[in-house]
């Protein structure tokens, strides 16, 4: 039985829009195969199994689409549209997790000094300070605020340590921005985003983007930064126990510093997001 | 010395750790082998034909094989890694160098395909990678009843270091390492190597660190 699922008229990635050739690409969203192609006049179409034409959009580097009818256009990231940044493509990571627990460890800072060691955090500065987090009505995001973290290398253009600022927002229950201290340009932020495409609900797609200001570092040295990241967290992910992120409080407590996770979690039920979440307490 | 290198390829990193063990500075070329496929364009496939990285250059020398890397850097700098003090060992060291492309050629094509979306047929590669590990646990056991901790000898040899990467990586391809408690105990003599550096997806050994102390309140 299909289970009614609010997440179905919501927007996903599919794929690299820079990497769509003439072959296409065959791929899968919750668990209904599609294929991303292009028609003879060049125009990006998706199709699901079934030969309907699903909704397309293409935008920060990728093409997008949904199963259902979304009742709103994609997010919006105005950074992305401002003079100056260097847009980065990533690129896909399997990750055999629910794509909310992806999306969840993204939202995660305390992690940092153990799993990007010398990278992101390093001990002993492994407190994770007081921030705000809120669900904003307007909008219909997750948001977290001043969040401060000491970082020996925040980023490729960074030299040394620093205590960076961080911003979380969830725009989509499979979707997260990271907004961050720009070391080359203070009074502006680095945007880094994590797309998650939900194969199933364990298995998904990932697809980093960034935005960022940086005219030092090479295009690959970028991928390959923010790609080092991701893989250091992979193992952690698919090593997760239960594989399903759980909306009711169970076995987990949380502590002030999974504010965030908390938050995203709410929001999740709130709006029946339930793909990939685990409902009833075990 | 220069090593055209992806961060996230295991034999790319066999050439970084022998280089960190031997404390040999080698310059790093990122190669953007995903998602850009730069190892299959015209500048890297002029030095290596087979479309495939790490590469090494040193003056007129371009190895495209991670054993010979391991090889150069070991006879250059520290010839102990080559192992060899009886014909018994020597072959073994080669013995394990060899067996390392099946290591690569299974764990390493599961890897790929459950990880960067490589196709394969992964069934297949999961039960090569199976019995790779299979036969690696009972060597290092044998290994281990004639008195040594490593493959080829008491200390580690570039053997170890050319199996290590992508036995520590199965999991990332789908195959569990927690039938192998021979592996893991090896994996961990390894990493234990002063010196060593891990990649994305092997952790460093936290627990070989210094306490950590804690921070200093201002009051």
């Amino acid at each position: 039985m299909m289970i009614p699922n609010a997440m179905v008229d919501e927007w996903y990635p599919v794929g690299l829009f820079s990497q769509l050739d003439v072959s296409g690409r065959k791929t899968a969203l919750m668990g209904e195969p599609v294929e991303v192609g292009r028609d003879a006049e060049g125009t990006v179409r998706v199709t699901s199994a079934d030969g309907r034409m699903l909704p397309v959009c293409v935008r920060y580097g990728h093409i997008w689409t949904s199963l259902g009818e979304p009742r709103k256009p994609l997010f919006a990231i105005p950074e992305a549209d401002q003079l100056g940044r260097r847009l980065v493509d990533v690129g896909v990571v399997r990750v055999r997790c629910s794509p909310l627990r992806a999306v969840e460890n993204f939202l995660d800072i305390a992690h940092f000094p153990f799993v990007h060691t010398d990278i992101l955090g390093a001990e002993p500065h492994t407190e994770v300070q007081n921030y705000k987090v809120d669900i904003r009505e307007d909008e219909d995001e997750v948001w977290a605020t001043q969040v401060k973290f000491y970082q020996p290398q925040a980023a490729k253009s960074a030299s040394g340590g620093v205590t960076t600022e961080y911003m979380y927002r969830v725009p989509a229950p499979t979707c997260s921005i990271l907004y961050k201290t720009c070391p080359p340009r203070p009074g502006e932020w680095d945007v880094i985003t994590l797309f998650v495409q939900p194969l199933a609900e364990d298995l998904c797609d990932v697809w980093p983007w960034m935005a960022l200001f940086d005219d030092e570092t090479s295009m690959t040295d970028l991928i390959h930064f923010q790609q080092t990241i991701f893989v250091q967290d992979r193992s952690i992910l698919e090593n997760q126990i239960p594989r399903l992120l759980p909306l009711d409080p169970g076995m987990e407590i949380p502590t002030r510093a999974d504010l965030t996770s908390v938050a995203y979690r709410r929001w999740l039920k709130r709006h029946g997001y339930t793909y990939g979440a685990q409902l009833v307490a075990q | 010395m220069k090593l055209y290198d992806y961060i996230l390829s295991p034999s790319c990193y066999k050439v970084r750790l022998m280089a960190a063990l031997t404390d040999v500075r080698i310059d790093i070329r990122a190669v953007d082998f995903h998602p850009g496929a730069e190892h299959r364009g015209a500048e890297l496939l002029a030095l290596n034909p087979a479309g495939a990285i790490p590469i090494l250059q040193d003056g007129d020398l371009i190895l495209t094989e991670s054993s010979a890397m391991l090889v150069y850097l070991a006879s250059k700098v520290d010839p102990r890694w080559l192992g060899g003090g009886t014909a018994e060992e020597a072959a073994r060291v080669q013995q394990w160098l060899s067996f390392s492309h099946r290591l690569t050629a299974s764990l390493g094509g599961a890897r790929l395909h459950e990880m960067l979306l490589r196709p394969g047929d992964i069934a297949g590669l999961q039960a090569q990678g199976t019995a790779a590990l299979r036969e690696l646990e009972a060597g290092l056991v044998e290994q281990s009843i004639r008195g040594m901790r490593f493959l080829a000898s008491q200390r580690a040899t570039i053997a170890d270091i050319a199996c290590f990467p992508y036995v520590a990586l199965a999991p990332d391809g789908g195959v569990s390492l927690d039938p192998y408690p021979t592996i893991r105990l090896w994996s961990r003599a390894v990493r234990s190597i002063e010196g060593f550096i891990e990649m994305p997806g092997i952790h460093r050994l936290h627990d070989l660190k210094p306490e950590p102390l804690p921070e200093t309140s201002g009051f």
